[in-house]
């Protein structure tokens, strides 16, 4: 085989891809080496079982993927505002609109929520770590070389091109021939076994870990979300196993699930797909309401509204996530009855939503505001998503879905939800917590300027598709030569670009607050506004989190420890803490498998073979492994707590 | 957290270690469930999709599958008696119906081994149709499982050889137990609703 056949060529672009790759790698191996780095990144970042390290390398990788899936994004807007340029051919289009879709949601959005689980919810519950350290880092590890075997098809092999949803049969081995559709199966059935061992890690974590005294109804409401969200992870991810695996039989091996031959069924594909995909979008959002409910609470200093509402509000709306399926492709032809149902279950959903935004408004009503960033990016949630609700109802009506289908008002639509939601959400979470993680805060006046410019490029860029749905431009389409069409497009457009500068910012704010802000004293960074247990500990938080685990029995249990004069540190009750050993099994184990997924990509089957063995090794290796970590010595605990607290 | 430990109940449940383990591989169970469901699920909706391959009725054959059965349910009941010898304190017990469960599953793969090359003679592949895509795709993880238990059960035999009863080793044999038994529920509903099902209709 000729090194040819299987790099992408004839693109400019993607040549221009590949040597910016080359070039950052080789600066990045550079810097390592000069600075003599990498004893130290593979001790204490490759083989880590820290959930704090684990939840910064999530969440790194997420900004990553924020910037991949966003310069899809800015080609895609310069192709539609100029379509006469020729920037881009029609099979380069599809593959970027299929690889943004892919990438936003399952190596973005996810990880980025997951990133912020891992750091705070031990923290917030008074945990030492996850219930399964060793599966935290397999998780990682397993998503992030799914996440990089997806990345590299469009310089290896040919990216993707059916769509995120990859809807058969086009998807298929008949029409889609070749590695492309390999790598989106191979990369979200990688990723997807992380996602669901993280769903059992962190439902374990929270039911068996808490502080003592902490009741479920007890747990801040970002634990809340997460635990409500792993529900769904444990329940959902499985059907998206069995689809990518049946699809995976047709594509290599032959069966004919989907096909249009063998009397096989394409449409169950679409079935299979979003009966995982819709109980997906819950995963992404709901984290970020408990997120939006944490900062709203403490910028307001007010105990939130309606706690137990909002607690059942998740579940409610968690349950429902898996009724309506059906409305992802009600043009499908269901019939009038079935439509009529799952239509119903739809705006059903819109009702516990509701009440979150009513409970939010109320935690604000009559508070004393603080307009951190944090609560900058909470307070233009509200409106925004409002606007995307609204029009998720109006999809959600099936005879009216008729028209408004596969038209962008349903791309304006699912933007304003998850824009406004998920990636308000990730942002605001990672500034109100950042100095938690880093021992400093981004810079405010920085934060701010992000916050407008991506703001209003936000509305800018989506608010006229819901127009140009409505004119009835189709998503997907390469060429918008329609004269009426083309001046929405192009505001469209100078919006994207405004949302990219936005992002560009936030970035910069990251390297200049790392040079420039004011270190961390206290944990309590916020104008010593910190409600829950997180911001009870030291900043940096000690490797074992907390020195002596207070008891709790309310919502706001550090509001409480403030006036009573507590800490995490009673020198009286020191215990010796017990920690997971960091290993490199995860990393290693997960590598072979995704060698394993290489293989089969390109469908060489001796190296999948050879991985698939290797990956049974490592599970051996494991099962032998009776490693059971180490004991932190008192003393050790006093030296670094009182550094910490400067006592 | 885990130096704590209690001194009454089963060993597996001392620990909190011990204790958060079999949770998680409680939940865990329920995402197999959705698995399978959904597996089942897609067997149902490609029934009777056969093309040109022969249709179930014509290969299905009672006497084979009621062997399967028998053998996979007598395995389940011999698991349940090596954790009862676990509970007593026998490695010796634990270790001899765990290997007399082993080799039931073993006769069990050979059996369903056997039909499937009988059943691809027959004309009746993975790539025939729609029909027996579902078939096999669902006997077939189910017996992939029965494989994967019997290799894993293998690893802790040699570890309590090794070890004897710990926390830790009867942990493992708890949670392999339960994933046994599970297989064996999944089996039944295969039985009737695939099998039978497919003989009669």
């Amino acid at each position: 085989m000729h090194i040819t056949d299987i790099l992408v060529t004839g693109e400019p672009i993607i040549y221009g891809a590949m040597v910016s790759m080359v070039l950052v790698g080789i600066a990045l191996l550079f810097l390592l080496t000069y600075f003599k780095k990498w004893g130290w990144l593979w001790r204490e970042w490759l083989t880590t079982v820290d959930h704090k390290k684990i939840g910064v390398m999530y969440i790194l990788s997420a900004l990553l993927m924020l910037f991949r899936g966003g310069v899809d994004a800015m080609m895609m807007r310069v192709q539609l505002a100029f379509p006469d340029l020729g920037f881009l051919n029609s099979q380069h289009y599809n593959e970027i609109f299929t690889t943004h879709g892919t990438i936003m949601i399952i190596f973005m959005a996810m990880p980025f929520l997951i990133g912020l689980m891992n750091i705070i919810v031990p923290l917030q519950i008074g945990a030492r770590d996850f219930a399964f350290p060793y599966l935290n880092a397999l998780s990682f590890w397993s998503f992030f070389f799914g996440m990089a075997l997806f990345n590299i098809s469009f310089v290896i092999g040919g990216a993707p091109d059916a769509g995120w949803t990859s809807y058969t049969p086009l998807s298929g081995a008949a029409m889609s021939p070749g590695p492309g559709q390999n790598f989106y199966l191979m990369g979200l059935q990688l990723s997807g076994i992380g996602t669901l061992a993280t769903g059992i890690n962190l439902m374990v974590t929270i039911l068996k870990m808490r502080a003592p005294g902490m009741k479920l109804f007890h747990m801040p409401i970002f634990t809340w979300s997460t635990l409500v969200t792993s529900f769904i992870i444990v329940f959902a991810f499985p059907i998206l196993t069995v689809a990518l695996a049946l699809l995976t039989l047709d594509r290599i091996f032959g069966s004919q699930f989907f096909t249009l031959t063998g009397e096989g069924m394409p449409m169950m594909w679409a079935n299979l797909f979003w009966m995982w995909g819709h109980p997906e979008v819950y995963i992404v959002i709901l984290p970020a309401f408990g997120i939006f409910s944490e900062v709203i609470a403490t910028f307001a200093k007010k105990r939130l509204f309606g706690y137990n509402v909002m607690v059942w509000s998740m579940i409610v709306i968690a349950l429902l996530s898996f009724l309506v399926w059906v409305h992802h492709f009600f043009t499908m032809g269901a019939g009038a009855f079935v439509n009529s149902i799952f239509s119903i279950s739809t705006m059903l959903i819109a009702v516990p939503t509701g009440v979150k935004i009513f409970n939010w408004l109320a935690t604000l009503y009559k508070s004393k505001i603080e307009f951190t960033v944090p609560m900058m990016w909470s307070l233009a949630f509200i409106p925004s998503f409002i606007l995307g609700g609204v029009t998720g109802v109006m999809l959600g009506m099936a005879a009216a879905d008729y028209q408004f289908h596969n038209s962008y008002f349903l791309i304006a639509h699912f933007h304003y939800v998850l824009i406004a939601g998920t990636v308000f959400a990730c942002f605001a979470g990672l500034t109100f917590w950042y100095p938690k993680m880093f021992g400093h805060k981004m810079n405010e006046r920085i934060g701010k300027w992000a916050f407008w410019l991506f703001f209003f490029g936000f509305h800018v860029c989506f608010f006229p598709q819901y127009f140009l749905g409505l004119d009835g431009m189709p998503r997907r389409l390469f060429i918008t030569n329609v004269a009426e069409w083309l001046p929405l497009n192009v505001i469209s457009t100078v919006g994207a670009f405004g949302m990219g500068l936005g992002f560009m910012v936030f970035v910069y704010n990251v390297y200049y607050s790392f040079r420039y802000s004011e270190r961390e004293t206290t944990g309590d960074s916020w104008n010593g506004n910190g409600r829950t247990l997180e911001w009870a500990t030291t900043t940096p938080v000690p490797y074992y989190n907390f020195a002596t685990v207070p008891y709790v029995d309310e919502i706001d249990p550090y509001l409480r420890m403030k006036e009573e004069g507590k800490t995490t540190y009673e020198e009286s009750e020191l215990k010796p803490i017990h920690m997971p050993s960091y290993t490199a099994q995860p990393i290693l184990f997960m590598a072979l498998l995704g060698l394993a997924s290489f293989g089969l990509v390109f469908e060489w089957m001796y190296v999948a073979i050879f991985g698939l063995i290797g990956g049974v090794i490592m599970m051996i290796v494991r099962s032998f492994d009776y490693d059971d970590g180490y004991y932190v010595p008192v003393d050790e605990i006093k030296r670094t707590e009182k550094k910490a607290r400067g006592l | 957290m885990a130096a704590e430990e209690l001194k009454t109940g089963p060993l597996e449940y001392r620990t909190q270690e011990g204790q958060m383990g079999i949770m998680g591989f409680w939940i865990f169970l329920g995402a197999e469930v959705v698995l399978f469901a959904t597996l089942f699920a897609t067997y149902a909706v490609l029934y009777g999709r056969t093309a040109d391959a022969p249709v179930p009725g014509e290969l299905f054959e009672p006497g084979i599958v009621l062997i399967m059965t028998f053998l996979l349910l007598t395995s389940s009941f011999t698991c349940g008696l090596a954790i009862h010898e676990m509970r007593r304190g026998s490695v010796k017990g634990l270790t001899i119906w765990m290997s007399i469960t082993l080799a039931l599953g073993l006769g069990f793969l050979g059996f369903e081994i056997y039909e499937f090359v009988h059943y691809a003679h027959l004309g009746a592949t993975m790539q025939s149709s729609a029909f027996w895509s579902a078939f096999f795709t669902l006997a077939g993880t189910h017996g992939l499982h029965v494989t994967l238990g019997i290799g894993w059960a293998i690893l802790l035999l040699i570890q309590i050889r090794k070890r004897g009863l710990t926390n830790v080793t009867s942990r493992k044999f708890f949670i392999i137990s339960l994933y046994w038994h599970f297989l064996d529920v999944i089996w039944i509903f295969i039985f009737t609703s695939v099998y039978l099902i497919g003989m009669v209709l």
